[in-house]
C-alpha cells in the first residue's frame, strides 16, 4: 500500500513540475476552480473535459487522462480565458505546454491529428525560414485525411485563381543562421 | 510632425493568402506619410503552431526577428494579428523572465546576434490610431464613407493576451476610425470572438460553427461588410463563407475586407492597389453601393 502512495506522489510531482517549468507556470497552484476559463472558452462545448476540469486533473496527477483528452487540441489560442482568469494564470500557455508534453509522449486523443498540423508547420519553417501555406495544407491533408484534401480542392482553386496561393515557397537568405539558432535551442533542451 | 518610420514585418501570410493586406497596407501607409521599411531577412514568427511543438525554439526564432530589428532601432510594426501577439509576447516574456532571457541570449549568440530588449512591437492598427490618429487619417480621405455600414471585427490576437492599445473584450479603435471616416460602425457583439483559427484545418466543424456565429451577427445588424485586421480571420470568414452557408442552410454574401482596404477606398486608392479582386466573396456589391452613394452626394 505504502509504495502505491509514493508512486502517486511522484507522478503528481513530475507532471506539475513540467508545468511549473514554463514561464509563469507555477501560477497553476493558485487555481481556485472558479470555472471562468470554461465559461469563456469558445470550444468548451465539444471538449472531453472543460479547462477548469483539466486544471483540477493536472493537480491530481491524472497525466494520461489529461494528455489523451481532446481539450488541448481544441484550444484555438483565443486567449479569452487568459485575460479573464482572476488568478492571472497564463492558461493558454499551459495548454501549449500540455500539447508539447502530449507530442513528446506520443499520447493523443483517438482520431486526433491537429498535432500533425503543428508538427508540419515547424518542419516547413525550419526548412525555409518561412511558412509555405500550400505545402503545409497539402502535406497535412495527404498524411491525415486525403479525402478532405479532395473536398478542399474547390476552396484551394478559388484561392489559386484569386492569386492567393503561391506555388513556390520563399526561403530566407540567412537560413544557416536560423538553423544554427534552432540547433542550439534544441541542444538546450526544454520541451 | 516628425516623420513616422518603422521596421515593417509583413509575416508569411502577407506574402501569400493575404497579399492584398500587404498591398493595401503599403498603399495606405504611403498616403499617410508613414515609412515602412521591410525588416531585412525576417523569418516566420512561429505563430500558434510552433509553440505547440517546442517552446524554447519558438521563443528563439521569434527573438531572431527582434534582434534583427534592434540593429535599426525602429519600432517593429506588423499588420498580422498572430505575428503581433507572438513577437510581442516573446518581447514581454524576455523582459519578465530572466531565465528565459539568459537562454535566448545564449541561443542568439550562436547565430552571431544579440538582443537587448529595446524594440517595441506594434500592431498596424495601433500605429494608425495612436501614432497617426483618426483625425489625421480623416484629413487624408478624398471622400467619406457615409452610408456604409461596417462591422469591425478584431478577432483575438490583436487585443489578447497583451491588451496594450484596446480593450480585450470590447475593443473600439477600429470602430472609432471608421466612424471618423463617415461610415456607420454597427453594433457587433461578436467583434472580439474567435473565428476558430487553425481549427479550420484540423477540426473543421467546430471552426465553421464559430465562423457562422460571427457572420450571422454581422448579417443581423445589416452590415455591408466586415473589416478585419487579421489574415487568418479574413480567410476563414471569406473563403469558408460559402461552406458555412451550405452547412447551416443560410444565405448571405458578406464581403470581408482588410481594414486597410476600406481606408484605401476612402483615400481614393485605385482598386488594383488594394487587391480587392483577391477577395473570395466579391467586394463588387459593396463598391457599387458605395459608388451610388457617392453619386447621390
Amino acid at each position: 500500500m505504502k509504495s502505491d502512495v509514493v508512486l502517486e506522489e511522484s507522478m503528481h510531482l513530475d507532471f506539475l513540475e513540467e508545468i511549473y517549468s514554463i514561464p509563469g507556470g507555477e501560477k497553476i497552484k493558485d487555481c481556485i476552480q472558479c470555472g471562468t476559463c470554461s465559461g469563456s472558452c469558445p470550444t468548451s462545448y465539444v471538449m472531453d473535459y472543460t479547462p477548469r476540469k483539466v486544471f483540477a486533473m493536472i493537480r491530481a496527477g491524472m497525466r494520461d487522462e489529461v494528455l489523451s483528452c481532446n481539450t488541448l487540441w481544441l484550444c484555438t489560442s483565443c486567449y479569452s480565458c487568459y485575460v479573464r482568469c482572476p488568478q492571472d494564470i497564463k492558461i493558454t500557455d499551459i495548454m501549449y505546454a500540455l500539447k508539447r508534453i502530449s507530442i513528446k509522449d506520443g499520447k493523443y486523443p483517438k482520431g486526433s491529428d491537429a498535432q500533425e498540423l503543428s508538427k508540419m508547420f515547424t518542419h516547413i519553417v525550419n526548412k525555409y525560414g518561412r511558412n509555405h501555406e500550400l505545402e503545409l495544407i497539402q502535406r497535412y491533408f495527404l498524411k491525415t485525411k486525403p479525402l478532405k484534401l479532395l473536398q478542399n480542392i474547390p476552396i484551394g482553386l478559388k484561392l489559386l485563381t484569386h492569386g492567393r496561393l503561391p506555388l513556390l515557397p520563399t526561403k530566407i537568405r540567412n537560413i544557416s543562421q536560423l538553423q544554427k539558432i534552432i540547433r542550439k535551442a534544441k541542444s538546450l533542451g526544454g520541451f | 510632425m516628425e516623420e513616422l518610420v518603422y521596421s515593417y514585418y509583413p509575416g508569411c501570410s502577407l506574402e501569400a493568402t493575404s497579399k492584398a493586406y500587404d498591398r493595401s497596407t503599403r498603399a495606405v501607409a504611403e498616403r499617410l506619410g508613414i515609412r515602412l521599411i521591410e525588416l531585412e531577412d525576417w523569418n516566420c514568427c512561429g505563430a500558434t503552431a510552433y509553440m505547440s511543438v517546442q517552446e524554447l525554439l519558438s521563443f528563439a526564432i521569434s527573438a531572431r526577428n527582434l534582434a534583427l530589428a534592434e540593429q535599426y532601432g525602429r519600432p517593429l510594426v506588423t499588420p498580422c494579428a498572430a505575428c503581433f501577439t507572438t513577437l510581442n509576447k516573446t518581447n514581454t516574456y524576455l523582459a519578465e523572465f530572466p531565465k528565459l532571457k539568459e537562454q535566448i541570449d545564449e541561443i542568439l549568440d550562436e547565430g552571431g546576434l544579440t538582443y537587448n530588449g529595446t524594440i517595441q512591437v506594434r500592431h498596424l492598427l495601433s500605429v494608425f490610431t495612436q501614432d497617426v490618429g483618426t483625425e489625421a487619417i480623416q484629413a487624408k480621405a478624398k471622400r467619406d464613407l457615409r452610408g456604409l455600414k461596417v462591422a469591425c471585427y478584431y478577432g483575438c490576437q490583436i487585443v489578447r493576451p497583451l491588451h496594450e492599445f484596446d480593450d480585450p473584450e470590447m475593443p473600439t479603435t477600429m470602430d472609432t476610425l471608421f466612424e471618423q471616416l463617415g461610415a456607420e460602425a454597427v453594433y457587433f457583439p461578436m467583434k472580439a470572438k474567435c473565428c476558430g483559427g487553425s481549427l479550420i484545418g484540423s477540426t473543421e466543424d467546430v471552426a465553421l460553427r464559430l465562423i457562422k456565429n460571427i457572420l450571422l451577427c454581422a448579417d443581423q445588424y445589416e452590415a455591408d461588410c466586415i473589416v478585419t485586421a487579421c489574415p487568418l480571420c479574413q480567410i476563414n470568414l471569406d473563403a469558408y463563407q460559402e461552406r458555412v452557408c451550405r452547412q447551416y442552410n443560410l444565405n448571405f454574401q458578406i464581403p470581408i475586407l482588410f481594414f486597410t482596404q476600406l481606408i484605401g477606398l476612402a483615400f481614393g486608392v485605385p482598386n488594383e492597389d488594394l487587391g480587392l479582386r483577391t477577395n473570395i466573396v466579391p467586394a463588387k456589391p459593396l463598391l457599387e453601393k458605395y459608388q451610388a452613394l457617392l453619386e447621390r452626394k
